[in-house]
């Protein structure tokens, strides 16, 4: 099999490499496909759905999401159909519904010439793409936290809703948030998050908190360093 | 038991467990599918049992308890062999009399018997029984002849012979063009030739390759595969024991609804006994071939029917689909090359193996071949398991067999296809059931369910049951399922309580393409039909809600008021009797009056009054 694949998205040639997502493909050549729940650093998910595009499947057409479909030499894409944007537009209207007010949302509800939701409102913030979940268990590697329930009651929850055990207090999931829905506060030598409170380390030198005692713990335990490893603050290193 | 190491053994023991039969000695059936279990048939199996001890003749009568026989709506039944006396609707007290009257002096208990409702005639034969009749029986038939938990009774009939037959001389390659040959589509829903699906899990790269029965039925109303599994799960078991042969797997699954839990029994019960046999592990009949069968019980989501979702169910993650652009054919369970198919599927690989391609294809229609069980439900006098030829009409389904709407009503529609499939108007009455004729007005084959309705269905609540149903069922992972299905249920909601708004349909409409395009799964990606294919044949329902605020089949409550028709008020009384509010009153002999400020319209009134007294407006 070669390395790269040449493909036509909206008409023009394309040449990705293979193995990549049509969304990483068509982003590496400047065309825009709207998303929210895609990351190049996390597993595909495919579950926002706004990144739907359309590709020639013989005579008819067939609607597959961009960040999960890969690549594949001859194929022909479009990104933007009617029958897309009908897709986009009923995405971004439902997920406004959910959060009305994240600047994000709103930019791609601009796009779409999408004035306003006229779905019924209930306001939860959370728009479920999942990239927090994925994060704290691809990335971090804890999976501290994950989905409960399901369908409409579905959320991003810790194990029995408790504080979670796993959690080491990196933020991570907060960071990636794409609406920035996920608290994390810090204050008085302490981190607060998923209603938790972790105590920060203190720099020995400084005397400045900088990260959570529980964070340092883990990377000294997966990168096998010395119990004085973290004594200092990254400044007085 | 002695394990079976060929092919001949297996055969002398079949031979052996039949002529250790007597044909003519009686054996009373008694249907204990789960049907007929509700009605009380414990009971009645327990009178038979003492009746038979007490009267001594346990060497004289077999008695046997099958699976379904698939006239619920007249369970508790017998039938009693061989001359296949059909009783019906039977009571404990009635044990007596069928052993000392029917079994030894061959006397009808002509109260037992069937009446045909058309014609008013007595009928004392099962097959003789209309409901039966009509119907081709080749799959479901055989519930009638085995207790599931008696491996001899499936052998006594040829059980197990598919199998013995492929291992003995066909290659699997062999195996697979029968089944193309024979043009079996899979009986889940999506109705994907079956025989392309196994060729391509044999040609795929990758070991382990798996098999799966998926036996994770969830619609509303459907218990076909839950019958057939019960009722005769051998069958089942020989088809995926052809299927592992030709696809050339060693391991296989059963995805189990834990909801059935007779069918849960009886198919762990089956496996062992076939695994005593030698019909399950190593070296099956000295063939070289081995095969077993792992269990997996489900824990109730109607997603996890989809096979990613299932997939992800046995590897023991939480059961949510992904994106199927690659086939399970090639990376499936544990990313391994799987092939999935229906109960129904694989219990139609034995007949096709047995009989042969020819014979197979010869049932039904070009493109749909075979029989399809429906399960024959909601407003329908004779509820039940049918299987019918495909191509079949609705008409001769509903009429015919299922002997039309109960109480003179008018039909309506049917609803095929489960939670994700259609509506369909009575103009398409007499169109062929099949897999293609159904796509094509919008409804599908689905699983099998098929919900007849009547006059007094509202359309709009229809629907709105249906997507209630699949809001709470989808998983939650893709926005247009989880939202765009939740958002249409709301606007479905506000319509049928007075508050719709003109633009409604046409915003359901564009909902729902939407979400069928947009949806990760099947389930999104169906779940707008049962709105689409109403508005689409009963938009004049959803305008009379909107516009004039009217409910015309007389369901929703928010737009109903009851009244009395004062000429043909009796004065009975009835309706004061049973309202629960005092809101029906008036004198005896009089004519009563509907209290509108009391009324909590539960229409206790209209049903009890028997002059048609009472309105719906």
């Amino acid at each position: 099999m070669s390395d790269t694949v040449t493909l036509k998205i909206n008409g023009r040639t394309i040449t990705a490499s293979a193995g990549s997502t049509l969304l990483a493909a068509a982003q590496s050549a400047n065309i825009y496909i709207p998303n929210l729940c895609s990351n190049e650093e996390l597993t595909p998910y495919g579950a926002c759905r706004l990144c739907m595009v359309e590709i020639a499947h013989g005579k008819r057409t067939r609607m597959v999401a961009s960040c999960i479909y890969e690549v594949a030499e001859g194929l022909e894409v479009q990104t933007v159909t009617e029958r897309i944007l009908n897709v986009r537009k009923l995405v971004i209207e439902l997920l406004l519904a959910r959060n009305p007010y994240h600047p994000r949302l709103l930019k791609i509800s601009h796009e779409l010439g999408v004035q306003a939701s006229r779905f019924k409102e209930d306001v939860k913030g959370c728009i479920l793409c999942g990239q927090c979940v994925r994060t704290c268990r691809e990335v971090v590697g804890v999976a501290a936290i994950g989905f409960k329930g399901r369908g409409r009651t579905r959320t991003v929850a810790t194990p029995f809703d408790k504080a979670p055990a796993d959690c080491i207090a990196c933020g991570s999931c907060a960071y990636i948030c794409p609406v920035k829905v996920i608290p994390l506060e810090d204050k008085n030598n302490v981190r607060t998050i998923w209603k938790t409170e972790f105590p920060m380390a203190v720099c020995k030198k400084c005397g400045r908190p900088f990260a959570p005692e529980k964070q340092l713990a883990y990377f000294r335990k997966i990168a096998n360093l010395p119990e004085n490893h973290f004594d200092t603050c990254i400044q007085c290193r | 038991m002695k394990k079976l190491k060929s092919p001949g053994e297996l055969a002398a023991l079949q031979a052996e467990i039949r002529a250790g039969r007597d044909p003519k000695k009686p054996c009373i059936t008694i249907c204990a599918g789960t049907g007929c279990l509700a009605y009380g048939t414990q009971k009645i199996i327990e009178c038979f049992r003492q009746e038979i001890d007490k009267q001594h003749l346990q060497d004289r009568v077999q008695l046997r308890t099958s699976g379904c026989h698939g006239f619920c709506e007249r369970g508790p039944m017998v039938v009693i062999h061989p001359q296949k006396i059909f009783y019906q609707r039977i009571k404990a007290e009635d044990v007596p009399d069928i052993i000392s009257k029917t079994v030894l002096a061959g006397e009808i208990i002509d109260r037992l018997s069937y009446v045909d409702p058309a014609t008013k005639q007595k009928i004392v034969y099962e097959h003789d029984v209309p409901f039966y009749k009509r119907q081709t029986r080749y799959v479901l038939g055989m519930n009638g002849d085995i207790d599931p938990a008696c491996i001899d009774d499936y052998l006594a009939i040829g059980g197990y012979s598919g199998l013995s037959k492929a291992l003995s001389g066909m290659k699997p390659e062999a195996v697979i063009e029968e089944v193309k040959k024979a043009n079996l589509r899979g009986r889940g829903g999506g109705g994907f030739p079956t025989g392309w699906k196994w060729e391509s899990t044999r040609k795929a790269a990758g070991e382990p390759k798996y098999i799966i029965c998926n036996a994770d039925e969830g619609d509303p109303g459907a218990y076909m595969d839950r019958s057939l599994l019960e009722g005769n799960p051998h069958l089942v078991l020989e088809g995926m024991l052809i299927g592992a042969y030709a696809i050339g797997s060693s391991q296989g699954y059963i995805y189990v609804r834990n909801e059935y839990p007779l069918a849960v029994h009886n198919i762990t019960l089956a496996i062992e006994k076939a695994r005593e046999v030698g019909l399950l592990g190593e070296n099956i009949l000295g063939s070289g071939f081995s095969f077993d069968i792992k269990i997996n019980r489900g824990g109730g989501a109607f997603v996890c029917g989809e096979s990613s979702a299932l997939f992800a169910s046995i590897e023991g993650r939480s059961g949510e689909p992904r994106a199927k652009y690659v086939h399970a054919t090639d990376q499936g369970l544990y990313n391994k090359p799987t092939n999935l198919n229906n109960v129904e599927t694989w219990g139609n690989v034995p007949l096709i193996i047995n009989r042969g391609a020819d014979w197979y294809a010869s049932i039904g229609t070009a493109n749909s071949t075979g029989t399809k069980i429906f399960s024959l439900v909601g407003k329908i006098n004779n509820t039940g398991l049918v299987e019918v030829p495909m191509g079949i009409t609705l008409r001769e389904i509903v009429y015919d067999i299922g002997g039309g709407i109960p109480n003179g009503r008018k039909f309506k529609a049917v609803q095929t296809g489960g939670p994700s499939g259609g509506c369909i108007p009575e103009q398409f009455l007499d169109m062929p059931v099949d897999f293609d004729e159904l796509a094509k007005i919008g409804s599908m084959m689905g699983s099998g369910g098929m919900i007849v309705m009547d006059d007094r269905t509202c359309m709009v609540d229809v629907a709105n049951y249906f997507l209630k149903f699949l809001e709470e069922e989808s998983c939650g992972k893709c926005t247009p399922c989880r939202e765009g299905v939740l958002q249409m249920r709301l606007i479905l909601d506000r319509i049928c309580e007075g508050q719709g708004k003109e633009e409604d349909i046409n915003t359901l409409e564009w909902m729902g393409q939407a979400i069928i395009d947009g949806s990760l799964c099947a389930l999104g990606g169906s779940a707008p039909n049962p709105v689409l294919t109403t508005i689409k044949y009963f938009r004049d329902e959803y305008e009379a809600h909107i516009k004039h605020k009217k409910c015309p089949a007389g369901v929703c409550k928010a737009l109903i008021t009851y009244s009395v028709d004062a000429e043909k008020c009796t004065g009975c009384h009835a309706c004061a009797r049973v309202c629960p509010t005092q809101a029906a009153t008036g004198e005896k002999k009089k004519t009563h009056v509907v209290d509108l400020g009391k009324c909590i319209k539960c229409g206790a009134c209209f049903e009890a009054c028997k002059f048609d007294a009472i309105k719906i407006l």
